[in-house]
């Protein structure tokens, strides 16, 4: 079974500062990791050709930087990476990132599953991923916590839905994104991480890939973000401090009045 | 044809509409009145009973377009897809708004993608921009660190996805009245590639948070996994549930559907009671639409503060263990 997994670099953002005034990430000393939620798709992906054989290409869009990200990929067992790099695509929304990721995956060819995490921790959208199967026109299941049966031509899977799990089965090729649920990401080899070095990651761009000018990048994105801010949310509330007992006591009583009042006691 | 008119697609559970269907159409009304155009809403499903088209009627929608067949039973996106792609191109809304629900998620980029319509997901607020009627979408970023505006300049329809529970349903209006239009299902719209085979009830902890009229949330203040007891107190003694945030279910002390916040659940219940929590934006975006607030937190300068109707500032474990003290007696009373 060969398998595409497309994947992004992201900011560590658990841990972000933002600068009051700009209302701007501040990127200095902030790393650039593999979008965490990816990693998953990574070690089924692993789990699959380890079970059927085949290939595991990633692929991702991005600066040259994020060659790191694959080659992160590459340690964990996968073993192509390709990134789709240049200027054209700055500015892509999640159309027209899906557009591209579509179409490079379309020239690799050969694919029997697409995995996408369930999303990027920094756009948070979970566009991109049906996306790519809108583009390509293949069956997609997102939220997927369990693959229960793989033949030649079919997936069953079980997708995580509200109140429980939805159990499809779909016609390859196919695309599921995947949660958390459904792996626990192994970590780099040694061994893995030599074989990362010497690989060579291929550039594509929007060139070689004969992308549409006015589907590509900031040209082909229907959206634009217009404002930032960094929002305060005011109620101007009532606020005490308990300091001892006796203004622990004040505070108390205090709150059970509101409750009292506003009927929720 | 000029693209216009508002749409909010509802969501179905066998012959019943999901709550959330009425909720969007809080948010359709407003656009829609804004704008001076219909209101409508789409129900794609089988068999969905007369009573809840009303309802969707009687609370807002001027309009129903309503695709009805055997295999619509279950959502499943690429047929889903195809009905709603075909829907858009015939009547040319524009604006769409669906639920961010798994359902929503996955149908709204799929069809986004074909008709190339620009798509917002997650938004916490909508609106129209004066003189040019642009939909803004806001929405957090940068794991809910700041909030960005997002429009479509050229693209149509403008499409969005906000949170179930973000907005209440629209208000029931006896007078209101509406009109039905019946689409027959092309079948060529029908994908066979992907079978539903059926659906098994979670062993998930029987948590609906979201439903809580009274939800109390415990944050990194705690210190450690055990002292959720105290909130659990708390919560019983306010019959309510316990809610988390994001810092405690990273570290194993809760499960993940106690979740409050923009990567968990969002909440709009008459009482939310944030202890030992700071209020990250992350977090006040699940939060942040509660009747009342109230705030225990030992750090005077949290910003759970500014949020809040009413705050402690002190130990909650002095604080927590008095109040659920005062409330037993108030319960013997």
């Amino acid at each position: 079974m060969n398998i595409v997994i497309p994947i992004k670099q992201v900011p560590e953002t658990s841990n972000v500062k933002m600068d009051e005034k700009t209302g701007t990430m501040i990127r200095e000393g902030v790393e650039s990791i593999v979008n965490p939620l990816d990693l998953y798709s990574i070690e089924i992906g692993i789990q699959l050709k380890e079970r059927l054989g085949g290939k595991i290409t990633v692929i991702s869009m991005g600066p040259p930087s994020a060659e790191k990200a694959l080659k992160e990929a590459l340690s964990m067992g996968c073993d192509h990476g390709v990134l789709i790099t240049g200027r054209e695509f700055a500015g892509s929304d999640t159309w027209s990132t899906s557009y591209a990721l579509a179409e490079a995956i379309r020239r690799i060819g050969n694919y029997h599953l697409v995995i996408c995490g369930e999303r990027a921790t920094d756009g948070d959208t979970g566009q991109v991923g049906p996306g790519i199967a809108s583009f390509l026109d293949i069956p997609l299941a997102t939220y997927v916590s369990g693959i229960t049966g793989v033949s030649s031509d079919h997936l069953e899977v079980e997708r995580l839905v509200e109140g429980g799990y939805e159990q499809l089965r779909l016609q390859l090729p196919a695309m599921v994104t995947v949660v958390k649920e459904i792996s626990y990401p192994r970590l780099p080899t040694l061994r893995g991480k030599q074989k990362a070095r010497i690989t060579e990651i291929q550039n594509l761009s929007s060139g070689d890939l004969n992308l549409d000018p006015s589907r590509t990048g900031l040209e082909g994105s229907p959206t634009r973000v217009v404002n930032i801010e960094v929002p305060t949310v005011v109620r101007n509330g009532t606020i005490r401090f308990a300091k001892d007992e006796e203004s622990t006591a004040r505070a108390v009583d205090e709150f059970l009045a509101m409750l009292k009042s506003k009927e929720l006691i | 044809m000029e693209f216009s008119g508002v749409w909010t697609l509802a969501e179905t559970r066998g012959s019943e509409l999901k709550q959330v269907s009425f909720e969007l159409l809080t948010r359709g009304r407003k656009l829609a009145d804004k704008l001076g155009v219909p209101l409508s809403s789409i129900v794609i499903g089988n068999r969905v009973s007369g009573e809840s088209l009303d309802e969707l009627i009687k609370r807002g929608a001027d309009r129903i377009y309503l695709v009805q067949s055997e295999e619509l039973e279950h959502f499943l996106v690429e047929t889903y897809s195809n009905i709603l792609s075909r829907l858009i191109e015939t009547y040319k809304p524009e604006i769409v708004i669906a639920a961010a629900t798994t359902t929503g998620r996955t149908l709204m980029p799929h069809v986004s993608m074909k008709v190339h319509a620009g798509l917002t997901a997650d938004c916490t607020d909508l609106d129209i921009e004066e003189g040019t009627n642009i939909l803004l979408q806001t929405r957090p970023a940068i794991g809910g660190n700041i909030l960005a505006t997002i429009k479509t300049p050229q693209h149509r329809p403008q499409m969005a996805t906000v949170r179930p529970r973000s907005t209440r349903p629209a208000p029931y209006d006896q007078d209101r009245t509406g009109e039905i239009i019946k689409i027959s299902l092309d079948r060529t719209l029908i994908d066979d590639r992907v079978t539903w085979m059926g659906f098994r009830k979670g062993d998930m902890e029987e948590v609906d948070i979201q439903a809580a009229d009274v939800v109390v949330s415990g944050g990194k203040g705690l210190k450690k996994a055990e002292n959720f007891k105290l909130i659990e107190n708390l919560a019983a003694s306010l019959n309510g549930v316990v809610g988390a945030s994001r810092d405690t279910v990273d570290r194993g002390w809760i499960s993940y559907p106690h979740q409050v916040g923009l990567s968990g659940k969002t909440v709009t219940p008459r009482l939310y009671v944030a202890a030992g929590i700071s209020g990250a934006i992350q977090h006040l975006a699940g939060m942040k639409t509660a009747d009342t607030i109230v705030a225990i937190n030992i750090d005077p300068d949290a910003q759970i503060f500014k949020v809040c109707d009413f705050g402690i500032v002190g130990d909650l474990f002095e604080i927590i263990p008095m109040i659920n003290e005062r409330l037993k007696e108030v319960d013997e009373q």
